[in-house]
């Protein structure tokens, strides 16, 4: 018979199944990895996102740091430097003719002449190298000789005809004298200036023309070369400064009037005269990276400063809404029933109310000086929707399980329960959502001061979208201006949509490749 | 009847949150101070008059009383301060103003349709394939680049650059005209590009998601080819959420795109809209504003209801 009697089992008869070896948990040899490491080891396996987060990364450092780096602000305009193409200093010092600040150009002789002349003149050469090719377009009998060359834009100002005080005059001179560089050329002689009325007042017309049924043409001597019109010397002109002829003066410098003196004077030379002696505001020389607009701004200061502003809306709009959002779906999740059938018609309501309206009626009722104060409210009154959406979603789905119920049978509060056990698991959610919603507000921002219902060029502020809309009209013209911002504004949605996939496949593995 | 009852409610909601939205409208643009625009020409103390006399200073409840008896008369108001519109009745501008919004958004989404689901099923048939990486790449760039890019592109490179089409669209009503037609087409490349993303990336992700189902793998043992099994089963059971999406489109064509419809100058509700909210025009605001919100919820119920109409499986509104 055996003993069944298992409740009476002495305690000797028990013995350690292997003694001297007892059993320890193995200590873990890989280290935990938490929710955001976990996420993070993911995201960084996504090349294409990594890449546009390094994108977006010099976006954000050219928005910050141009506008410190650069020598022009967004007040800075000038009036004779307008639509000027990009230049950068690399195509210079590679002599390319790409990125030169020059525009292909196909002009008859006559406009051809006159920007050959300003090189002739002043060494500022508008044609770039004094290098041109002809051809014939034979039109009937009539034969048309055409140039064609690079016009350099910053140099197609040449000389202009500008009024100066006594004590300006003198200073130019001084400055001329201290440098050695010619700013001021002869004066022409009145009488032998164009005589057609567009082209009378233009000091670039140094040389001997005739007027051709109201157009102005060259007039070259024997040897196939420009002779100049200068005002002989009267020596009334109190000019004591460089003469391009030699040191016995031969032409005068000014010509007396109400103001003090009116000269000739080379227009880039004079720029940094101006800027660098008299203002002295850090300008050196001309040199815009990415060209200027229609009123003379630079483009690549106001695209950084545009770029700035646009990321700091879209960033407080987001901050907004992610808190609003978070709590407002928190709220209607958490307690659901009737609180959040209320709640839920209020949010449907404000969301079928059209953008453009909310923007319209907020632009209307507070005028506009406070353009950008109706432009946050409008964001702020619809953009949190989507968040609550997300949040709400996740608390139905995490607000019954069991460690809820734990927690709540421990004694923790409704708040406490909401945001430190069921709000951590929309968290990724919600950060995707975040990180997407800023390109859509960029991207409002910039449809809204396109289509002109918000103004936000006022002052020193400036957006991409105001750059877009200024520079629309020129598009077939000039493209240069809106080529930048338009690059810059879809470089910048495709690396956060990029961006905030990766973010949202790393945090959700689940959701990948499923759309929204 | 358990569809018509659902219908009756999404209808009744939607009825009152229009209604609720409008009163909304209405009182803040009502609260304005009333601008009054006098061109060369017109008297001053005619316009306040007339202004007067069609009730802008009575109070705004009575307004908006005075206002929707109107509508019910189909009297939507009078053009008061833009020029051109001047005292003609705002519906018939804006019935005047329609066609070629619609025409454009039309023409849009027939170009977008078919390019769009194809490049989508190519994509998804040949998954990690070549094919399929580069149609994915594409769309993912023509998503996230802003439509006014493409129209810019466009408007400079083949109008411009090779001179296929003029830049704007040509004044006038022959709609049906040849050079009519050539000159919406610009608008039309650039409002399609975005949509035949949109179709792509979404034909994809659900194609996908169908092909890997496991009526699939059933179709295919007992003996269907793979042809067969994608044609019958995989492209049918994606189109439940792809058809609905394409009949919101269409019902949003009718609001169209303002900035597409600036940059290419079209004539049509855009521009009104824009004009009657720089001039601060009430009734044209009212009616326009009215105009988009209801096209926006119409297109959200047609949406919802489609599903359930298309898959009588998805009880729409179902606890």
């Amino acid at each position: 018979m055996e003993n069944k009697n298992y409740n009476d089992i002495p305690k000797e008869m028990f013995e350690f199944a292997s003694v001297g070896d007892l059993r320890h948990d193995q200590k873990l040899d890989t280290k935990p990895v938490g929710y955001f490491k976990d996420a993070f080891n993911r995201f960084r396996r996504n090349k294409a996102s990594v890449l546009a987060a390094i994108i977006i990364g010099f976006l954000v450092l050219y928005a910050i740091i141009a506008p410190l780096i650069s020598q022009y602000d967004v007040k800075y305009n000038d009036e004779r430097f307008r639509y000027t193409l990009p230049k950068s200093a690399l195509s210079e010092a590679l002599g390319i003719d790409f990125w030169d600040g020059c525009q292909e150009k196909e002009l008859t002789k006559e406009m051809f002449y006159y920007y050959y002349a300003m090189g002739i003149e002043t060494g500022h050469n508008a044609v770039k190298n004094q290098e041109y090719s002809t051809y014939e377009v034979e039109n009937g009998r009539k034969k048309t000789t055409y140039y064609s060359f690079r016009l350099d834009t910053y140099h197609a100002n040449g000389v202009i005809f500008k009024d100066f005080t006594e004590e300006e005059y003198l200073n130019i001179q001084k400055y001329q004298n201290e440098t050695g560089i010619q700013v001021i050329y002869p004066i022409t002689d009145k009488t032998k200036r164009p005589e057609a009325s567009q082209d009378k007042d233009d000091a670039n017309y140094w040389f001997e023309t005739k007027t051709v049924n109201g157009k102005t043409e060259a007039v070259l001597n024997e040897d196939g070369e420009f002779t100049n019109v200068y005002q002989a010397y009267t020596g009334k002109d109190g000019y004591n400064s460089i003469r391009i002829e030699g040191e016995e003066p031969l032409y005068d410098y000014a010509e007396a009037n109400q103001t003090g003196y009116k000269l000739r004077i080379n227009y880039y030379e004079y720029y940094i005269y101006y800027h660098s002696y008299v203002l002295n505001d850090g300008i050196t020389e001309p040199m815009f990276l990415f060209g200027t607009t229609n009123y003379g701004q630079d483009i690549f200061t106001c695209l950084a400063s545009g770029a700035r502003f646009s990321f700091f809306l879209a960033i407080i709009v987001t901050l907004v809404n992610f808190t609003v959002g978070a709590i407002y779906g928190a709220i209607e999740g958490y307690y659901g029933g009737k609180t959040d059938l209320v709640m839920e018609r209020i949010s449907d309501l404000l969301s079928a109310v059209p953008f453009m309206i909310v923007i319209t009626l907020l632009k209307l009722h507070m005028g506009s000086a406070s353009n950008i104060w109706a432009l946050l409210i409008a964001f702020f009154v619809t953009g949190w929707i989507g968040m609550a959406n997300s949040v709400r979603m996740q608390f139905y789905r995490f607000k019954n399980q069991e460690y809820v119920l734990a927690a709540r049978t421990l004694g923790a509060s409704d708040r406490r329960i909401m945001f430190k056990h069921i709000f951590p698991n929309s968290l990724g959610t919600l950060i995707t959502g975040s990180v997407l919603a800023i390109p859509s507000v960029i991207f409002s921002e910039s449809s809204l001061s396109y289509l002109g219902i918000i103004n936000l060029s006022t002052g020193d502020i400036t957006s991409v979208g105001t750059l877009l809309a200024s520079a629309q009209p020129y598009l077939t013209t000039y493209p240069h201006m809106i080529l930048f911002p338009a690059l810059f504004i879809s470089l910048l949605m495709l690396s956060f949509n990029l961006f905030g996939n990766g973010l949202r496949d790393a945090f959700n593995p689940s959701l990948r490749g499923a759309e929204e | 009847m358990y569809m018509f009852k659902y219908i009756m409610k999404r209808i009744g909601l939607m009825l009152m949150t229009f209604l609720i939205i409008m009163i909304m409208c209405f009182v803040l643009i009502k609260l304005l101070p009333i601008v009054i625009n006098v061109n060369i020409g017109q008297d001053a103390d005619i316009i306040k008059a007339q202004i007067e006399a069609r009730g802008y200073y009575d109070p705004i409840p009575v307004q908006f009383i005075n206002y929707v008896r109107r509508i019910f008369e189909g009297d939507f108001g009078i053009g008061v301060n833009m020029p051109e519109y001047r005292n003609q009745p705002v519906l018939e501008v804006f019935l005047e103003k329609l066609p070629p919004t619609i025409l454009i958004n039309i023409y849009s989404v027939l170009i977008a349709v078919p390019i769009g689901l194809g490049l989508g099923i190519l994509a998804a048939l040949k998954k990690n394939k070549w094919q399929d990486h580069t149609i994915s790449t594409t769309v993912m760039i023509v998503i996230s680049v802003p439509s006014y890019v493409y129209a810019f592109l466009i408007q400079y490179l083949l109008c411009f650059e090779l001179g296929w089409f003029p830049l704007t669209m040509n004044s006038g009503y022959d709609y049906a005209s040849p050079s009519m037609f050539l000159s919406m087409l610009p608008a039309v490349f650039a409002l399609s590009f975005g949509s035949i993303a949109g179709y792509a990336r979404f034909t994809r992700a659900e194609l996908t998601e169908v092909l890997t189902s496991e009526f699939m793998l059933l179709a295919r043992t007992k003996g269907l080819t793979r042809s067969q099994a994608t044609v019958r089963h995989a492209l049918r059971n994606a189109m439940v959420p792809i058809f609905p999406m394409i009949i919101g489109e269409f019902i949003s064509v009718l609001s169209g795109s303002l900035v597409i419809e600036k940059i290419f100058a079209i004539p049509g509700v855009g521009k009104l809209y824009l004009d009657s909210i720089n001039t601060q025009d009430y009734d044209f605001f009212m009616m326009l504003s009215g105009f988009y919100t209801f096209v926006g919820l119409a297109a959200g119920i047609v949406i919802d209801i489609s599903y359930g109409i298309i898959d009588p499986r998805i009880r729409m509104g179902a606890r």
